[in-house]
């Protein structure tokens, strides 16, 4: 069933109409000009004095300092993590550790406005997702795993349920605030205590919520923010008094732990890179299926680990679907990150942006039928236009690699076992997306597919109760819902 | 039952194949309509535009000529201030529409009138072909009709397409405005089916609601009839109309509906031409804001007249 389209006829979406800008207040936010670490319940001067600026990458301004943690610093901060363990946290009835991570929950909700701008500026995603994804989400995570804390035993019949100890945690640039919060809650809520680096140019809203730590009166040394880059997740990982390690990051760096942490006693969990499916099939609801590759693939600029970054449309319906596609593109928004009608803020750094803009040519040059949204962007900052390669294979560069940017590459198919073949026929497996209006179908092709997350008839929705995690080099373990207690947890 | 329609109706029918629709995408889309921000010049110039769409609307049994010509007058110059549009469209029985066609002489505003059995459309085709010709005979420049809702549920869908057809021929030169009633249909596959249906028997505007039955007008509704325009356009160029009716009353839901034609369908149904509002209660509130977008301040309700 061939859907006829005739492209002589062309939709204009540049309207007389235009959205004024709409931006966000930030009067109400409080940020120092320099940051120090979280250690120990206060926050302390790097042992080298060494600062590094973070920036916001919509306008290339510096926002704040902040400390740079060495060796040193991460080892004051396990031994206060171990204090914390051994003398407070392990020794405090579960209901007890809990209410304090109820009222964290509590009092992020309270102050989701000012935690929702940081984060776009810090960041340089949409406000609107700021505050209707990352900021509700990190709440709700905490919520969720407050209610765990007292009932592990239920959780794990039979078995008893102890904490390893110390928690070395490192995230990534593209969630700081969600991924803080999916690595925080569980570590807490299951007796563990922490050390956490953030990504080195989104360390604010995780230094936020120290202040949040603070007020809510969070034990001393429970948890601890080291900030850095690479040579400070280094010494996290490799410190002999680690007991686990939880990293989100780029497969490359992922590997690099895990050889680290081979012949050790540390636990790990390793969230990796992805190059997710979004299958649709002629049958599927088509204009909805437009807004999930929409969704899939520039949600969050693309800086999305499961983003559907590889798309196969049924035959039938490619002409229809990518037309469709191009149309909804035009309409996208990019820029001002704090702008509430900006649907694609900016791209988190420069050399982000370089890696997107060398992988793109290289999608030019392998011959790929490249198409860029006509959008204005903003002179200064770091921008990339919403972009789509169709007529690619498998071969392609931009099909094999992570492009982690608004990049999606097209391939069309005949048939289902066709598809799940080339689905599959990645290094990575995260996620996939298949949409179609049979349900049989739906089921047949998810029980094939290797990817640990598969959304059907939606893309890129995210709940605290599901567990999240990848198949092969996508990552090892799980997080979220009842998996997500398991990797903080010793059975005997 | 009349006779059957040409073979070439026939296949056209045939060659309907209406896509799949997700409820939950649909109402996840609208969400993002629901979001976007307008303010400013932006603002005013929706407000402005929203107003020129709106068909003003009196369709109640107890309708009388005065009551019209106020409407009339009030279609024309909706408010003092004289960079305010007049509206679109005065709606009404066929019985008024002399007196509405009387009262608009000279302005450019259109009058519509609803027929075949409106609101329930429940007699029998004749009728209806005859009601229409009688209300274009009056001087309707509009035909709101409805299509026959039982026929549709029943899955009769030729029937629903040759009467639909077959009033497109008794309107001439008068637009027609097909009415689905989407608020008997159930689902939003069935209200795709009936747009498609709609718009490939001969509509010129496809319209939500006869403003008789709850649900009226919804923003998801909306939004699967302007895609399936959308689909039509991608198809043959041919350009159709939107009309959500009922249900509608505030300035803020307008500009919204607004949205997503601007985001589904862009600049070409920006315009009375090829969207309008069927409400009676907007006008005012469009002018209310207005009003307070121009000078900062709201005004009493008292202050805009009621016709």
């Amino acid at each position: 069933m061939k859907k006829e389209t005739n492209n002589n006829i062309a939709l204009n979406f540049n309207t007389d109409w235009k959205y004024a800008p709409a931006p966000e207040s930030t009067d109400h936010i409080k940020l120092k000009k320099k940051y120090d670490l979280f250690i120990n319940g206060k926050f302390v001067a790097p042992v080298k004095g060494k600062y590094f600026e973070t920036t916001n990458p919509a306008t290339e301004g510096k926002i704040a300092d902040i400390a740079e943690g060495t060796k040193e610093d991460v080892d004051i901060a396990v031994k206060a993590a171990r204090n914390a363990y051994e003398n407070v946290w392990s020794k405090m009835p579960a209901k007890e550790r809990a209410k304090y991570i109820y009222r964290i929950a509590r009092m992020i909700q309270e102050r989701a406005r000012e935690f929702s701008v940081i984060e776009s500026m810090d960041g340089g995603k949409a406000i609107r997702e700021s505050r209707d994804v990352d900021v509700p989400l990190a709440a709700s995570h905490f919520f969720y795993y407050a209610g765990w804390a007292d009932k592990l035993e239920y959780a794990f019949p039979g078995k008893k349920p102890k904490p390893l100890g110390v928690a070395g945690q490192i995230i990534p640039w593209n969630f700081p605030m969600l991924m803080a919060a999916w690595k925080i809650a569980p570590a807490l809520a299951t007796g563990n205590t922490v050390v956490l680096k953030p990504a080195e140019t989104t360390p604010l809203t995780a230094l936020k919520l120290a202040e949040i730590f603070q007020e809510a009166g969070l034990p001393d040394g429970v948890v601890n923010i080291v900030t850095g880059a690479a040579a400070t997740g280094a010494a996290i990982v490799n410190h002999p008094g680690i007991d686990k390690v939880a990293f989100t990051g780029s497969t490359d760096v992922g590997k690099i732990i895990q050889k680290a942490l081979a012949g050790t006693n540390k636990k790990y969990t390793l969230e990796l890179g992805g190059k997710a499916a979004n299958i649709i099939f002629e049958d599927a609801p088509i204009d909805q299926a437009v807004e999930g590759i929409v969704n899939g693939i520039f949600f969050n600029q693309g800086h999305v680990c499961c983003a559907g970054s590889r798309l196969f449309v049924q035959e039938g319906v490619a002409d229809m679907v990518i037309r469709k596609l191009k149309d909804r593109m035009e309409t996208l928004i990019v820029g001002d990150p704090l702008d509430k009608n900006t649907d694609i803020g900016a791209i988190n750094s420069k050399e982000q942006l370089k890696k997107i803009e060398s992988l793109v040519q290289i999608g030019i040059n392998e011959g790929g039928d490249y198409y860029q949204t006509s959008c204005s962007i903003p002179s200064k900052g770091y921008w990339f236009r919403p972009t789509i390669f169709s007529g690619v294979s498998q071969s392609s560069r931009i099909v094999q690699e992570e492009i982690f940017g608004p990049v999606l590459a097209i391939q069309t198919f005949r048939t289902t076992d066709e598809v799940v073949e080339k689905a599959n026929n990645t290094a990575y497996g995260l996620s996939a997306g298949v949409w179609t209006d049979k349900g049989s179908k739906i089921f047949k092709v998810t029980s094939q597919l290797r990817a640990g997350v598969i959304w059907a008839n939606t893309y890129n929705k995210f709940d605290p109760t599901s567990p999240f995690g990848g198949y092969k080099e996508s990552g090892v373990g799980r997080e979220g819902g009842l998996h997500g207690l398991s990797p903080y947890l010793k059975m005997n | 039952m009349t006779t059957a329609s040409p073979a070439s109706i026939r296949e056209a029918i045939g060659s309907i194949q209406s896509p799949a629709i997700d409820q939950v995408g649909v109402e996840e889309r609208v969400a993002r309509f629901t979001k976007r921000s307008i303010k400013k010049d932006s603002k005013m110039l929706a407000l402005k535009l929203a107003l020129s769409m709106v068909d003003l609307t009196t369709l109640e049994a107890k309708d009388t000529p005065g009551k019209v010509r106020q409407l009339c007058s009030k279609a024309m110059r909706p408010h003092d201030s004289a960079d305010v549009p007049s509206v679109a469209a005065v709606c009404v029985y066929a019985n008024l529409v002399k007196v509405a066609k009387d009262a608009l002489k000279g302005s450019n505003v259109k009058v519509a009138a609803v027929a075949t059995a409106f609101p329930s459309g429940m007699t029998t085709r004749n009728i209806k072909i005859e009601e229409t010709k009688w209300a274009v005979g009056e001087g309707a420049d509009e035909i709101d009709m409805v299509i026959s809702r039982g026929h549709f549920l029943r899955g009769e869908y030729a029937y629903v397409f040759d009467e639909i057809a077959e009033i497109k021929e008794a309107c001439g030169q008068a637009h027609l405005k097909v009415i689905l009633e989407t608020g008997e249909l159930n689902t939003y596959d069935n209200v795709r089916k009936a747009s498609d249906i709609a718009m490939h028997a001969g509509a010129d505007f496809i319209k939500t609601s006869t403003g008789k039955i709850q649900p009226a007008a919804t923003l998801p509704v909306t939004l699967v009839m302007l895609e399936a325009i959308r689909d039509y356009y991608y198809q043959t160029g041919k350009m159709i109309g939107m009309k959500p009716a009922g249900g509608i009353a505030t300035a803020k839901l307008a500009i919204q509906y607004l949205i997503a034609v601007r985001e589904t369908l862009g600049a070409a149904w920006l315009n009375p031409d090829m969207f309008r509002f069927g409400a009676s209660a907007l006008a005012n509130d469009l002018l209310m804001q207005i009003i307070k977008q121009k000078t900062g301040v709201y005004q009493s309700i008292d202050y805009f007249s009621k016709d």
